[in-house]
This record gives C-alpha cells, structure tokens and sequence, in this order.
C-alpha cells in the first residue's frame, strides 16, 4: 500500500482539530454564564492557535513525516496529536481528546470518500493549510512554516501519478474503514444517514477529466467512428466545473476541507454513535514496535512543554464526560436521547494562574517559550526559524 | 431485468480495492463460494443453492513461519483451472495459493523487498489463471510472476516472470477457449493504463502492447478475442486484443471504475464503479465486421456505496453478486 499517508493524515486530521478547537474556544469566550467569561481571551485563543500549529508545521515534525513510511494506529495518531494540543497552554481531559478525535476523523472520513478524483486529496489538504495560514496570519514566523511544508508537500505529491493516488486514497479508506460515529452537522446538512454513512449522490457535475456518462461510441477497423448511441444512466450528471488550483496560493474550487464549524453553533459538534457500534480493538494492548519507534521521533522532534503533571495550564472539558451533570440549555428537550450533550468548562485554579503569570513573563522576557529538551535542540529549533 | 435476492453477511466490511470479489460455483456440490477481502483477512463464505447454509472462514495474510506478523491483502481471486481449483491470495509481504475452501495453503511465495525507498510499498496484485496450469500474478514493479501448478499437490514453481508492464499490474484476465485455438491467452492492465497481450506457453510472449493514457485501468477482460477495458476516468473501452484496434468506447461511469466481469456463453458484462452503480451490458459478435459490438441493457444503483467487487455468478450470467466499501453484505441479483 502506499507509504505516503502521513502527511496528508496529520495536516488534514490537525486542521479538523484546529477547527473544531478555535470553534469550541470561541464559543467558550461567548457563554452566557459571566463567570467563565474573561479566561479565554482573544490573545489566548491566538496563542493556543499558534502554538499548536507552530508544533505541528516544525520542519523536524514535518520531515520526519515526509518520509515514506506505512501509516499507523489510530492510537498512536490519537497520542501524537494530544501531545501536539498540549504544546498549547491547553489541557484536554482524556475524554475531551477521544470525542475530539473521533469528530476530527469523520470529517476526514468524509472528505476522503467524497474525494471527486483521487488527486483532488491534495485539493483537500490545501484547503486545511489555507485555513491554518489565516489562523496563525499575525505570526509570521509561523506562517513562514506553514509555507514552507506546503512547498514541501507540492514537491513530493504534484508529481504523483492518479493511480498512486488511488493507492494512497485506499489505503486512507481502509484506514477509515467502519467508523459510523454520527455528527450532528453532517446528519443537519443530509450529508450523513442516520445509520452513520455519507449519502453519495448519482446527480451534479462530474469531476474534471472525466466525461459525462450516456454515450457509446463505434468505431471500424480504420479507427473512423462508425455509430453512437446513448443509454440511460439512472442519474443527472453533469459537466465539469473548473479544476482547482494546485499552487501554494489560489481557488481550490472544491469545498471539503474547509471549515465548515461556525462560531454561533456550538451544537454542530455534537457526536453519537450508532446504537450498534462494533468498538474496535479497545484491549490496551502495547503499540507495536514500529509504532513505538515513529512516536518517539515523533516527539522528539516536537518542542515539547514539560509541564510538571496536569495541574497547570488550563484544562478544558470540550464534550461533556459520562460522570458529569450537564444542560446548558442550548438544546432542548427536542435532542435525541443518544446524542451526549456539550458542555463547556474552562477548569482553572490559583495554581493555574499562577503559572499564566509565570508563562506570561516568559513571553515578554523575549518571547521564548520555556524549554523542556536539551538547549541544544531547543536552539537548533531556534535557529532554524532565524533561516526562515 | 434482474431483481434484489437476499444478501448474504460476511464477518467485515469489504475494504476498497480494486475487483474485491471472488466467486466460485460448484455445481457437484451445489454450491457458490465468495470471497472479500477486509484490511488484511480474507472472508470467505459458501453458500448453499438452496439458500439454507452458510459457512464462513476467514484467512488471514500471515507469512506462514512468523506468527505476528501480517501484512496487507490487494486481492484474493478464484484460479479454476482444469484439474483443480485454487484460491490466490496477494498482499504486501507475497502470493499465498489455498485448496479453493480455504482450508489448506498449498504454497507461499514471498514478495522481494525493494532496493529503493519508493512512495508505493512492494506487493503483489492482479490473478488469473491461464490455459491448463499456469497461475499469473502482477507485482507492483511490472512484472508478472508465472506459476506451474501440477494437477493435485503442492509442487507450485515459479515457472517464469515476464516483464511488458513498467508501471504497478491493476489486474489480469484470460479466456478459456474450450478446444479452439486462441491467440491471446491473458491480458494485463497497470496503473498507466497499457495492455499487454500474451501467448502463453513455456515461455510467455508478448503479441501487443496497447498503450494507455495515463489513467490507471483497473479491471480486464478478455472474451472472444476482445480486451475490456475499464478506467479511472469511468470509461469502457473494447480492443480487439491482437490488432489493439478499438472498437467501442463507452462514457459509462462517473467515477472510477472498480470492477468488471464478462458471463462468457452470453456475452453479459457488468461494470461497477465509486459512483454506486452496477450496469449490466451485452457484448456481442458482429458476423459482417467481426467487430464486437456493446448494448446498455440494465442498471442497478447500490445507495450510497462506492462498489469495489462485481462478478457473474455463473457462466450465463443469470445472477450477480457485489461488494461495496464499508459494506458487511455481499449483494446479490438474478434474473427476473
């Protein structure tokens, strides 16, 4: 199978995380109970932006996964990407992550499958960078890295046969393969059943490159086309739009992979299972070798923050747990009893504030970010983001 | 045309992969076996005619001497030939051949690993069993690997590997002639979309290469003479194998096609496609031109799904069975 999914994995899975993040962020600075009002400022919102994304488009990180290689577990995505959340000053709670996770995954799902040609993935990729650019556009360092492994990215895949990109999109799939968690914004906008699966319509125009089916064409032994006729396709196709822009800037024309989480509803990303869910392998089994070796240098070649436990920083509850009560009265009785309802908390203490204190002189000491591996990787970081 | 039978479950969902089904009919036992291939297991179930038993199997691609570790399945493909049947198995580590019930693996042959670091890992794809005792399997690097299988046992060789294809084999058909004398034996398809046309024998030899244009042909078939073609970009094209002349071309779908089959006494083809449709064509001889001809003759649309397996359950093409990614049913059709 194709040993070029990483990449595509992590930007288009990290941007669905960013999405939904800066969307949950912001509705939590919008909440209607004054007191959680104030914790989540604009700034903090920006810094958590871009610290996630400034972790994630790091050229280690980002070399390291450019590098042919087969594509891993969901649990060791799952941790990578926790540990990437968690370069922010954000604390997510277990439960947080795995229903964050699974909605980021749906999305990703569904831009997969509906895919219109399989080169079009890239199309889809460039949508969550372009998105992720204007997240971090006050940080030009950070946008400078952003374009950096988006050039990186239009290197390796532009020349990329169709038919690897097939191989590379079904492996993709079987990646995805039988995960029907329902969202409430697909189910909303029918672009899910409620049996979990994305509705596949037999009408709209046909992707570039491909001709409208109906025609049959006969030709004789001297290649002169002898006859044509047409058959019923069972649809209503039709023409293809413009194909979409492959360069580091321009109209992607296509819309999956880009954001689609507003900030007035905070209810789009609920999430529920279907009463049926086969759970997949959930015995805590150690990851496999190879996995273990790929987190590793994953991590490594993350500027990590080490901060002691997880009494620090602010922890979030983005969804709420089983254990907790909940309603906050954004939905009503009408919701079905399946759905687990969101509840937002923003959990801070004086410990918490503390350490704000603290991280905040830090920035204005000269914006350095407190280093937790050795100063020799810290300033190699350092000194590559001086050469940008 | 045909009407919805009952489906029939199997233990996972189908994984989407090219031509992701596989039938065998047992008429003394009165019988159909189908296969599905799931991530890296191939679930196997038989079906009684009377549709009153089921039995299921599920194989696992396992290299036989290493107990953990697998590897991938691209596809698992029935090979009648005249003295036996065997069930090929193809993944990322190599080529695994069983007795047709899955029961025991007669021979393993492992994949070499590649000298350069590619984006495509190494594996085996495309299955057909050619003439009397040949087993042909394609390779991602091109090349097609040509098996001897004697008449029982497990005395499999490796006969041969013929090199016409620079880009990975999508799939692989050949054409039982009965006793008439054919001059293309097998067909191969890559990911260019070129064929090569083959003679078999003690040595294999290549009677034409068709050129392709870039878009992967993902299904071949081969009757009467005629390669059937289907392509990424939803096209059908019929060649007259040993010229290369094409003699139709057909808009037939609006995505990539998946899968093709051909019933060979009446000349049904079935095509299906990501687009969530199976149509049924029919193929046939012109006496005046002795061009082939192709007719639309019905559509089937599985909601929703983007098939990755369609195959005639029988010769005549009376009945059809599909898989869809996803999907944890094998569908089935007969004639009304």
């Amino acid at each position: 199978m194709s040993l070029r999914t990483l990449p595509l994995v992590f930007i288009n899975l990290g941007g669905e995380m960013l999405y939904i993040l800066d969307q949950r962020l912001q509705a939590l600075n919008t909440s209607e109970d004054n007191s959680e009002k104030g914790i989540w400022s604009e700034n903090d919102r920006k810094r958590v932006m871009t610290d996630i994304v400034g972790a994630m488009f790091s050229k280690d990180f980002m070399d390291e996964l450019l590098k042919p290689q087969q594509l891993y577990s969901h649990r060791t995505l799952k941790t990578v990407l926790t540990r990437l959340a968690h370069t922010s000053i954000m604390r997510l709670s277990q439960a947080s992550m795995d229903k964050l996770y699974e909605l980021m995954v749906m999305a990703f799902k569904y831009q997969v499958f509906l895919c219109p040609r399989p080169k079009d993935l890239l199309l889809v990729t460039y949508n969550h960078i372009d998105t992720i650019r204007e997240f971090v556009q006050h940080t030009p360092v950070v946008v400078n890295q952003v374009d950096e492994t988006h050039r990186k990215v239009i290197e390796v895949y532009s020349s990329l046969p169709e038919g690897e990109f097939q191989l590379l999109r079904q492996t993709l799939l079987i990646f995805l393969q039988d995960l029907h968690v329902r969202v409430s914004l697909f189910l909303k906008n029918k672009v899910q059943n409620p049996n979990g699966r994305f509705a596949l319509l037999s009408s709209g125009p046909v992707p570039p490159g491909i001709d409208v089916p109906g025609l049959i064409r006969m030709f004789d032994r001297k290649g002169r086309e002898v006859r044509r006729g047409e058959f019923p396709t069972g649809g209503s196709y039709t023409s293809p739009i413009r194909e979409g822009c492959f360069e580091l800037h321009g109209d992607r024309v296509i819309r999956l992979g880009m954001n689609i989480y507003s900030r007035n509803h905070p209810e789009e990303t609920y999430i529920s299972k279907p009463p049926s869910v086969k759970q997949k392998d959930d015995a805590p089994n150690l990851l496999a070798k190879e996995e273990l070796n790929l987190l590793a240098r994953l991590m490594g070649s993350m500027k990590a923050e080490d901060m002691a436990e997880t009494e620090t920083g602010f922890r979030i509850n983005l969804f709420m747990t089983d254990g907790e009560e909940g309603g906050t009265g954004t939905s009503g009785g009408a919701e079905q009893s399946s759905f687990e309802v969101i509840n937002i908390q923003a959990i801070q203490d004086e410990q918490a504030a503390t350490q704000l204190a603290r991280i905040a002189g830090q920035f204005t000491e000269g914006d350095k970010l407190p280093e937790s591996l050795s100063t020799n990787k810290g300033a190699d970081l350092l000194a590559l983001m001086d050469d940008l | 045309m045909y009407r919805k039978e009952k489906s029939i479950q199997i233990k996972n969902s189908a994984s989407a992969l090219y031509n992701n089904l596989g039938v065998l009919r047992i008429a003394p036992r009165r019988l159909t076996c189908f296969t599905a291939v799931h991530a890296n297991v191939v679930n196997m179930v038989s079906a009684s005619w009377d549709g009153l038993n089921y039995s299921h199997r599920q194989l696992q691609s396992k290299e036989p001497n290493v107990a953990t570790s697998t590897s991938l399945i691209m596809q698992a493909a029935f090979c009648a030939l005249p003295s036996r049947d065997l069930l090929v198995v193809t993944s990322q580590k190599g080529i695994q051949m069983y007795e047709s019930d899955g029961s025991t693996m007669v021979y393993w042959h492992a994949l070499d690993t590649p000298e350069t670091n590619t984006g495509q890992g190494m594996f085996a794809r495309g299955i057909s069993a050619v003439c009397e005792s040949f087993i042909c399997v394609g390779v991602s690097t091109g090349a097609i690997l040509v098996f001897d299988v004697p008449s029982k046992g497990s005395n499999i060789t490796l006969a041969d590997v013929i090199e016409g294809h620079k880009e990975s084999i999508t799939d692989m058909a050949s054409e039982c002639c009965g006793g008439e004398v054919c001059v293309a034996d097998l067909v191969s398809a890559d990911d260019g979309g070129n064929l090569c046309v083959w003679k078999a024998g003690e040595e294999f030899s290549l009677l034409n290469h068709i050129p392709g244009f870039d878009i992967s042909c993902s299904s071949v078939k081969l009757w009467k003479g005629t390669a059937v073609a289907g392509y990424g970009t939803g096209q059908i094209r019929l060649y007259e194998a040993v010229t290369g002349i094409l003699h139709a071309e057909v808009n037939a779908h609006a995505r990539w096609i998946y899968s093709l089959d051909v019933a060979p006494f009446s000349g049904l083809l079935l095509s299906a496609a990501e687009d969530s449709l199976v149509r049924v064509w029919l193929l046939s001889m012109s006496p005046e031109s002795h061009s082939v001809e192709i007719g639309h003759l019905h559509n089937e649309c599985v909601t929703d799904t983007q098939i990755c397996g369609a195959k005639f359950c029988d010769s005549d093409g009376y009945a059809f069975a599909v898989t869809g990614y996803d999907l944890s049913e094998i569908i089935r059709y007969t004639q009304s």
